[in-house]
């Protein structure tokens, strides 16, 4: 088997990369948006305690 | 109790720390190899030739559709009846992660039904019944967006969520009930000769796929779950030594 028969996928490449890739963009956005919500908690944290010190001092 | 010390938010905090880096590693692994088996070494279909290995990520994405589904509904049941924050917290961190299955079932289908069937889409039974629980998950998303209040929103959405699992036994055996374009299953169902439907060839990049979907939940699942503990638990001493700079 050589590389374009692979890739070409007995023509259903489109279907087949398709949703591969379709896997491949939903695996990526749920690591992403579990950063971004854990950063942005953070950033909220950190605004109050500073905040807070602000206040004390 | 055992139990109840890693229910305290601020133990399961720090385990939950320690266990992600084994997951993500698991799950690279798992994937990696799944990948290979099913591009690779499992045979194209007798009738549906290469298009079969939509099947690898299709069904997979399908189980776990469901399976977040009652992970989230029965969180949300343990919060309701024991009050227990930290069960309040896996069903909310659960919701976003069991829509992006759902919608990544709905697409392959919808890939996978072009070529087998001439349509990408068709108001049967299995694929109406996995778009409502695309909704189920939206809905209770932005039911619980819509409640300031945390106790509440949990409330709130816990009921909504064991409402919805009526619509799972529907999904599932809908194949059975109704006369559907989408073929019944193959991995549980038996045929003559007493062994799986389905070639131990194409079971196994199946089953290693499906596992990995299931670890790499378990990764992001604690990932959003400590992000939720930080911000519910804000106000109380063990976060604020934290975040202390």
């Amino acid at each position: 088997m050589n590389w374009s028969e692979f890739f070409a996928m007995g023509g259903y490449a489109l279907n087949v990369w398709g949703s591969y890739g379709m896997a491949a963009l939903v695996l990526a956005f749920n690591v992403l948006a579990a950063c971004r919500r854990v950063k942005s908690v953070r950033r909220e944290l950190e605004e109050t305690t500073r905040l807070n010190q602000a206040e004390s001092e | 109790m055992l139990f109840h010390k890693y229910a305290s938010p601020k133990v399961f905090y720090a385990l939950a720390g320690q266990l992600i880096p084994w997951f993500a590693v698991a799950t690279l692994i798992l994937l990696g190899y799944g990948l290979y088996q099913g591009l690779f070494v499992a045979p194209p279909d007798y009738q549906q030739g290469e298009s079969v290995r939509i099947m690898f990520i299709h069904v997979p994405a399908a189980w776990m559709s469901m399976f977040v589904y009652m992970v989230m509904a029965s969180a949300g049941a343990i919060g309701l009846i024991w009050n227990m924050r930290l069960a309040d917290m896996a069903a909310t961190a659960s919701a976003p992660i069991g829509a992006s299955f759902t919608l990544l079932a709905l697409v392959t289908g919808s890939l996978w039904g072009k070529p087998m069937w001439g349509t990408w889409w068709a108001w049967d039974a299995r694929l109406t019944s996995e778009l409502l629980l695309f909704f189920l998950y939206l809905g209770f998303m932005a039911l619980q967006a819509a409640i300031d209040e945390p106790r509440r929103a949990a409330r709130a959405g816990a009921l909504l969520a064991l409402v919805g699992m009526v619509n799972i036994p529907v999904i599932h055996f809908s194949v059975q009930w109704w006369n559907t374009l989408h073929q019944p299953a193959s991995v549980s169902s038996i045929n003559k000769i007493g062994t799986p439907a389905i070639h131990p060839s194409m079971l196994a990049p199946l089953l290693i796929m499906a596992v990995a979907f299931t670890v790499f939940f378990a990764t992001v699942l604690l990932m959003r779950m400590r992000a939720e503990i930080l911000h519910r638990e804000r106000h109380t001493g063990w976060v604020a030594e934290l975040v202390k700079p």
